[in-house]
């Protein structure tokens, strides 16, 4: 029989750290609600920056909704843009600094709504900067109104009878749009809810920042994201929901990848 | 026998309380503690020596208040 450690024996060696928060997180407690994605799509970006040694010379743009408070959480260079000009802002600063690596992390209200031009403009410039792009289908941080992203009869504060697709139009699949503008080059959707889907996050975040480097095009990734508050669920009922109906009409994987 | 044994340590006043990580440990390491934090979230704990240190609650900890430690465990050899 072989000597088991005790709690008190394994903790107190650092060595023995297999996973921890990255350091490029600060203290400051995250301002999201209980269960958000956003919370793991901000460590995820942040531990792909250390990982790949790269905090010194990334640069990245806050938008407006829930994440914006991004720069807040995120240990390194950042800057806020105005609702939806992300991208506009991301161009000027890589257009000034070419050798830095410059990412915009944006909602769906705010890419897909009130930015849309901005973001197919960017895509269309085939720009050199990476985008990831939460979306969870409601506007969270306002109080759960109906988004572009909103699903067919799917409830929030301003369709309560459910999204009429005759009078409110269809969802908005802004990734499978600016996947065929010849400007972007690695566009992918991933989501964060269990542990395999947090990895093939990694992986495609990953990707997004080293193909940044070639100066190919724009980097796209979309993280499927559960809003708890919005939907009026649980987090686990909500990632439940978000697999049972978020998936069929946003399905996961790569959309385009370089040939 | 297990050949690896691991630990896991929250970070109290950092946990929200989602409960993300009880769903995800295979060993069903982790509950809801009864006590509150000083947000007035019950935090998630370990409440058995089962931990394998998959670190699959830590992944999904969408506010990173878990740390994962691991060790492995030194067989002795039977003659």
């Amino acid at each position: 029989m072989s000597y088991i450690p005790t709690r008190e024996e394994i903790i107190e060696d650092h060595d023995n750290v297999v996973y921890e928060r990255t350091c490029l997180l600060t203290d400051n407690p995250l301002s999201y609600c209980p269960g958000c994605g956003h919370g793991t799509a901000h460590r995820l970006i942040m531990e792909v920056v250390e990982e790949m040694n790269l905090q010194a010379d990334t640069i990245g743009v806050a938008p407006v909704g829930c994440s914006v408070l991004a720069y807040d959480f995120m240990n390194i260079d950042m800057q806020q843009a105005a609702h939806g000009r992300a991208p506009a802002v991301a161009t000027g600063i890589k257009r000034l600094m070419p050798d830095k690596f410059v990412f915009t992390y944006q909602g769906d209200g705010d890419l897909a709504a009130i930015g849309t031009g901005e973001t197919l403009h960017a895509c269309n410039r085939g720009e050199n900067i990476t985008v990831f792009f939460v979306n969870n289908g409601i506007y969270g941080m306002t109080g759960g109104q109906m988004a572009p992203t909103t699903l067919p009869n799917m409830k929030t504060a301003t369709s309560p009878f459910g999204r009429d697709t005759e009078s409110m139009g269809y969802p908005l699949k802004i990734t499978e749009l600016i996947a065929m503008l010849p400007g972007t080059y690695y566009v992918s959707r991933q989501s964060v809810h269990t542990p395999a889907n947090v990895r093939k996050a990694k992986k495609a975040i990953e990707k997004a920042i080293q193909y940044q480097k070639l100066k190919k095009g724009l980097c796209f990734v979309e993280i499927v994201s559960n809003c708890n508050s919005g939907w009026k669920m649980t987090p686990e009922e909500s990632n439940k929901w978000m697999e049972e109906n978020m998936f069929p009409y946003y399905p996961l994987g790569d959309i385009k990848v370089p040939k | 026998m297990a050949t690896v044994k691991g630990e896991i340590v929250v970070n109290t006043e950092r946990c929200k309380g989602c409960e993300l990580c009880v769903p995800v440990c295979k060993e069903k390491t982790i509950a809801m503690s009864a006590n509150l934090n000083s947000k007035g979230y019950h935090f998630a704990s370990s409440i058995n020596d089962d931990c394998n240190g998959c670190t699959n609650c830590a992944l999904v900890c969408p506010d990173g208040a878990i740390t994962v430690y691991r060790v492995k465990l030194k067989e002795e050899k039977v003659n």
